[in-house]
């Protein structure tokens, strides 16, 4: 069977993680491969954690990623890169945005927020990639395009060339924001390396 | 390289493509009541002119316009997620005797695992019950050319035809071709046919040998149609499959035979005996119920399935390897970590917040609760919600429990149900309510939208699908008119408010209805205007954590360091201090509402 690979996303509900696996997939698509994309709606997406799974190859059968399979996790917050470790492969790559967003029992004082999670993941020979997305978008001009950031620092990390991404972006984001995400694209490009 | 640099080639969720199969189809009605996860089509839909699209108060009514719009001669499709389904059975059933005079199709979206539904049934089951033809899909792909095929095969045999698809397929994005827009059709126009539209007794009667006939033409048709396909492979083990889990199975067993079940209903039992007899163990691979396997197994044929495959929740590839060959499945996998659980929540400025918090604070009442993002009114720090049943049971379940408590409890029963919930199957438990002399208060939390799905219009919202001005619902008139005598409007967003007049209407020994009023935060309108934030003046906050137990996502607790209090000039007792993020504060002023101290103040407007 031909080679498949996995991509997780995962955070928090609202954070733009939709949006950022729709531009990974389309410019995936655009290389040649064929993409399967899952999320879930409803309930799950009212600030609780939540993820997209993407998968591509030559054929992708299903559109879920088994436990013990992800290539490469794309996290929007930190505490969610760690929530989905039984997904990860383990030679994987995580991206972790280096934000803490508190879930309810932390914030009302019920529990903590676990510190220096991510080194649950790097203890585990998990490469960790942090990426300050809300900095690269703030010095972009923009704070909503920390999503299109990170869209940046995964697509070092993908067969596919920056321009193909760019292209994608000037499509679907608003024209009169145009410029700040491709900033943010660019920051988050910058910063996804090793 | 792949069929995406093809022609007429998209990428859309299995959703996007049902549209595009309807809109290829000329379908000419389309109804149906938002549903996780079937609630994009019709949103989908509602983008292609030449289709008429609505939103239903409820999956009856929606199912009842597609029968009526196929009575008149155009091809009509009714949308809903597995439960409504329960809702919309009493047409269904019938609809099976009579068929239209065009293709009906009802699509029901499954949803395993319940990631946002309140039971995992499987609907497969009303096939069986109601007599009609079930075409199941495998990907978005299949989902837009198999309804498309469903209206072809219930006008060949005169019967509505359900297409069944799961949260992953519904909400799964792949590669799918665009097809030919059928040629118009005549014109809807009258035609009267007693003899099945009329279902009588002894019209009925007739119309009952017809279905059986139907179903035996629809059996055979089964034996032959490319819905059911034999992929040749590796006899040792044979796979009979159908839907999302012949993804799994292709993935771990690409080497096996497996029969491809694309018609569930009714199955080709001699397709199967033929599979069955060419392979040495038989395997049937679904999710949820042993419909196949039960089925297969009443045929007189051995095979393996819910010994081996779990009967709850979703499978995926990994479970199927597990459960039929645990050598495949996938070794070493890292452990979870425990962290501290992230639920949904309302969002910041959520208008149901404030009653819920004033109902947090009455221990002894029950809360009947309904279906929608209220729900959410169960988890903690609010803890406010007592049930949930099903849509629209808030209100006679909490009839109910006054009725069985006796004399003296109209104080201790609280209905709670939203907008669209309540239009959807609240308005008749209110009228026996009424009727029935109930003294349990119910709240109506209108925020003037079906929000859990995502901001669907519904009649007491103004608006229709295609956002059209509409007429509004008038809830007050309306409840005023089922009987109630006491109807009283709230701004749920003034907490004192609250506890004031719920407090009245709970005590009052009679049927009254309160109306919190206040639009979702998510509402386009709501999310365009620039709010102004509120903020803490740490130096007034006490620490009484009065906000903090409102739940907020915009506020958050900073506990003191020892000896912290003092040192920055607090109560030495002081335990910590309450902050607002600017950023999530959605400007409702629940918070404010609630501090008696002088610690939350509203911010000047940036624009």
């Amino acid at each position: 069977m031909s080679v498949i690979r996995n991509i997780l996303f995962s955070g928090v509900g609202g954070q733009g993680i939709l949006l950022a696996s729709e531009l990974t997939a389309e410019a995936l698509l655009q290389a040649g491969y064929d993409v399967k994309k899952s999320e879930v709606h409803g309930m799950a997406q009212r600030g609780g954690s939540v993820t997209a799974q993407l998968r591509y190859g030559e054929r992708v059968y299903s559109p879920l990623i088994d436990p013990g399979t992800a290539d490469i996790q794309m996290a929007f917050e930190m505490m969610e890169a760690v929530r989905y470790l039984p997904y990860l492969k383990q030679d994987s790559t995580v991206i972790v945005n280096t934000q803490k967003i508190l879930p309810p029992s932390v914030a009302t004082g019920q529990a903590v927020y676990p510190e220096n999670v991510l080194d649950e993941l790097s203890k585990r020979d998990i490469r960790v990639i942090g990426v300050d997305a809300f900095a690269i978008a703030k010095e972009a001009g923009e704070v909503r395009t920390a999503n299109v950031a990170l869209v940046g620092a995964l697509s070092v990390h993908l067969d596919v060339e920056a321009t193909v991404f760019e292209s994608i972006i000037e499509q679907r984001v608003p024209q009169r924001f145009l410029k700040e995400n491709m900033k943010a694209f660019a920051g988050g490009r910058a910063a996804g390396g090793e | 390289m792949t069929a995406r640099a093809q022609n007429n080639s998209t990428w859309m969720s299995g959703n996007e493509a049902i549209a595009l199969g309807a809109y290829e189809a000329g379908v000419v009605v389309a109804s149906g009541y938002p549903g996780t996860p079937s609630t994009e089509i019709m949103e989908y839909l509602s983008t292609y002119d030449t289709v008429y699209t609505e939103w239903a108060p409820n999956e009856k009514v929606g199912l009842e316009v597609a029968i009526g719009a196929s009575f008149a001669g155009g091809r009509a499709l009714a949308t809903m997620k597995h439960v409504g389904l329960n809702v919309a059975a009493d047409p269904l059933f019938t609809a099976s005797y009579t068929g239209g005079r065009a293709g009906i199709v009802v699509l029901t979206a499954d949803d395993p695992d319940m990631h946002s539904s309140q039971n995992e049934q499987d609907n497969r089951n009303y096939a069986l019950a109601a007599k009609i033809p079930m075409l199941e899909p495998s990907d978005p792909a299949e989902a837009k050319e198999f309804l498309k095929r469903a209206f072809e095969l219930g006008e060949e045999l005169d019967s509505p035809v359900l297409l069944r698809i799961t949260t992953r397929i519904a909400h799964v994005k792949g590669v799918v071709q665009r097809g030919e827009v059928a040629a118009p059709t005549d014109k809807p126009e009258i035609e009267k046919h007693p003899e099945k539209f009329v279902m009588l007794p002894a019209m009925a009667r007739r119309r009952r040998v017809v279905v059986e006939e139907r179903m035996m033409r629809c059996k055979e048709i089964a034996e032959t149609a490319d819905f059911n396909v034999i992929e040749d492979g590796d006899s040792t083990r044979g796979f009979i499959t159908s839907g999302v889990s012949y993804l799994y199975v292709k993935e771990a067993f690409p080497e096996a035979a497996v029969l491809k079940l694309g018609m569930c209903w009714p199955l080709p039992e001699k397709k199967i005996r033929d599979f069955a007899a060419s392979v040495e163990e038989l395997y049937v691979v679904e999710e949820l119920d042993p419909f196949l396997e039960t089925q297969i197994k009443a045929m007189g044929i051995d095979c393996h399935g819910k010994d081996l495959i779990p009967a709850i929740g979703e499978l995926n590839t990994a479970v199927v390897k597990k459960s039929i060959d645990p050598q495949r499945a996938p070794k070493d996998l890292y452990e979870p970590v425990e962290l501290p659980p992230r639920p949904p929540n309302m969002c910041a400025g959520c208008p149901h917040r404030g009653i819920f918090f004033t109902l947090s604070r009455m221990k002894k009442v029950f809360v009947s609760g309904d279906i929608g993002c209220y729900t959410l009114g169960f988890l903690p720090p609010l803890n406010a919600l007592d049930s949930t049943v099903c849509m629209g049971a808030s209100i006679p379940m909490a009839h109910g429990m006054v009725k069985a408590l006796g004399e003296g409890a109209h104080d201790r029963v609280v209905s709670v149900i939203g907008d669209s919930t309540f239009v959807h199957s609240g308005i008749t438990g209110l009228i026996n309510s009424v009727y029935n002399g109930s003294a349990a208060t119910l709240i109506i939390l209108d925020n003037r939208i079906t929000a859990m799905t995502g901001q669907q219009p519904n009649p007491s919202s103004g608006s229709t699908i295609r956002g059209e001005a509409a007429q509004e619902l008038d809830l007050e008139a309306l409840c005023r008119a089922c009987g109630v005598k006491h109807v009283r409007l709230l701004d749920p967003h003034d907490v004192p408010e609250c506890r004031k007049v719920i407090k009245e209407e709970v005590e009052r020994d009679e049927m009254s209805v309160i109306i919190a009023q206040a639009p979702c935060v998510l509402l386009p309108d709501m999310k365009l205007r620039k709010p102004v934030s509120y903020y803490t003046n740490i130096d007034n906050c006490v620490g009484c954590t009065s906000c903090i137990r409102l739940g907020c996502p915009a506020i958050s607790w900073t506990v003191f360091e020892e000896g912290e209090a003092e040192a920055r000039g607090y109560k030495k007792s002081q335990k910590g201090y309450s902050r607002i993020d600017e950023v999530l504060c959605n400007d409702c002023g629940q918070c404010a509402s609630l501090c008696k101290f002088n610690a939350i103040t509203r911010g000047e407007p940036t624009r």
